[in-house]
């Protein structure tokens, strides 16, 4: 789910649930989950699959 | 104020008994509290009742150790069998504990006197103790500042002469950051280290309990009573020439009051001046230090509080509350990711302790706030209060590595400054022996109840 996706939906809920004043809350909570998206700790992998097939014997 | 070990040479002298000391915590308590507001619950009966026991105790040659007859408080967070841990919150109404807390019943066992349960910001989520159902606490220096927080109302209760030390809990500061408000010793050991059994919890990840008393060494006794320990000693201090600290400026420097920012370099020239060498670190991850605590923090909290968020959300505080609905928000990969970071800082505070006997930087980057304030302007920014109390503290809550808290003077209008001392993890004992160093090089903040 992308932030924008995320903020926009709970944004939505917190004001189905009566909770407008979340909002600002919740865009502070959106800056630190891009900053933890964005770290180098937490850079997505590209992974190369490989070839090869895993068999498993069938008794 | 007396110290724990000057009350310990008294008592065992014969000049002062436990049933003196409490009384003068106590009549502290009826003429300051009114003012203060560190005490949800005064317990002068039970208290006088522990005091007698533990005169007669002694006399009959039954000596429990150093925390014999002290009278302690307790933060409102920890069950004292018999009485309502209310957590500053309506929320616990009608609560009553029926058993001790782990650490309260070794408290018991090293045979402290119990003088009352403090205020706190609610269930600990927070630093100023502002959002509490039974008021503010108010610091001692200037009852118009915040005491910090969470631990606030034990910070106040210590340096107001109305405990000889308290129990406090610390999920990302709140040992220290009311310790440095409050110009008193706050530590919070290694993580795991004192049991959180019994102790409502905020966050199972980052929660700690630990002591905040006058001195170190006083820390120590109290530290080693909630280990079951009751009768240890302080630690010897390490040597201080040849002590290797190590200041990680950048982060954690960038942001100062220029009068906490003085008392601090004022402290560390000391040191210098002292023969210990100061060298200067960073840590690479610093920047991402905020949100990974704030990822963990609030999913924990949420987690623990989502049946009563749902059923009796109207009984918290409105702040407390909307920053527990937060956490719901968050997702479990962020959570994950947040996880990943942790480690990564673990490993980088390690590395720094490698080579050095503790990290050396301020404990608070501001003086304490005034109650109400939700902003400061440090320097040419204006900054969130709550993002600046937790700044220089939550580290070490998310890596696990023991901090202490000491008083190093105090800004033009006597509000106390601190610095803060990391050591190993595991290695608690160690940096009260590194802080036992330092700390006659530091210079003690005011007493509120001088002049």
């Amino acid at each position: 789910m992308t932030i924008e996706a995320w903020l926009q939906s709970a944004v939505a809920d917190a004001e189905r649930r009566g909770l407008p004043e979340l909002k600002p809350i919740l865009e502070t909570l959106a800056k630190a989950i891009t900053a933890i998206r964005a770290a180098d700790f937490n850079q997505s992998s590209v992974i190369s699959r490989q070839s090869t097939v895993v068999s498993h014997d069938d008794d | 104020m007396m110290t724990i070990e000057e009350f310990g040479r008294r008592l065992r002298a014969g000049g002062m008994t436990s049933a003196q000391i409490t009384e003068e915590c106590l009549q502290r308590i009826e003429t300051d509290n009114p003012r203060l507001n560190a005490f949800i619950l005064v317990m002068a009966d039970e208290a006088r009742r522990q005091a007698r026991e533990a005169d007669r105790e002694l006399a009959a040659g039954h000596d429990r150790g150093p925390l014999h007859g002290v009278p302690i408080s307790i933060k409102d967070l920890c069950d004292v069998r018999g009485t309502a841990t209310t957590a500053a919150s309506r929320v616990r109404d009608g609560h009553v504990a029926e058993r001790d807390a782990v650490a309260i019943a070794h408290l018991r066992q090293a045979g402290a006197v119990f003088v009352g349960k403090t205020n706190l910001h609610e269930f600990a989520f927070g630093t100023t103790n502002e959002d509490s159902a039974f008021g503010p606490a108010r610091n001692p220096h200037d009852p118009t500042r915040s005491p910090g927080g969470s631990s606030g109302g034990s910070g106040a209760s210590v340096a107001a002469g109305m405990a000889l030390a308290t129990l406090g809990t610390c999920t990302g500061g709140s040992i220290r950051i009311p310790a440095a408000a409050c110009g008193i010793v706050g530590l919070k050991p290694s993580f795991g280290e004192v049991s959180t059994d019994g102790i409502v919890p905020l966050s199972r990840t980052f929660d700690h309990a630990g002591p905040l008393a006058l001195t170190v060494a006083d820390a120590s006794l109290v530290y080693h009573a909630l280990l079951g320990d009751a009768a240890a000693t302080p630690p010897a201090p390490m040597p201080v020439h040849g002590l290797r600290l190590a200041v990680p400026r950048p982060y954690f420097c960038d942001v100062l009051d220029e009068e906490v920012r003085a008392r601090f370099e004022e402290a560390l020239d000391r040191l210098r001046a002292a023969g210990v060498r100061i060298d200067e670190i960073s840590l690479h991850h610093a920047g991402d230090i905020a949100a990974v605590y704030l990822l963990i923090v609030l999913a924990d909290a949420a987690a623990y509080h989502a049946a009563t968020l749902d059923a009796m959300p109207e009984r918290y505080t409105a702040p407390v509350r909307l920053r527990l609905e937060m956490g719901r928000y968050v997702l479990a990969e962020d959570y994950v990711r947040a996880l990943a970071g942790r480690e990564v800082l673990r490993r980088e505070v390690d590395a720094a302790l490698a080579q050095h006997d503790a990290l050396v930087l301020p404990t608070l980057p501001i003086p304490a706030p005034t109650i109400g304030a939700t902003t400061v302007k440090v320097g040419s920014t204006t900054e969130p209060v709550r993002n600046l109390m937790l700044r220089l503290t939550q580290l070490f809550n998310v890596t696990g590595h023991p901090a202490i808290s000491m008083p190093i003077g105090s800004t033009s209008s006597g509000l106390p400054c601190g610095i803060q001392l990391v050591g190993g993890r595991g290695q608690t004992d160690v940096l009260l022996r590194v802080a036992m160093a330092c700390e006659r090089y530091t210079t003690s903040g005011p007493s509120p109840r001088s002049g």
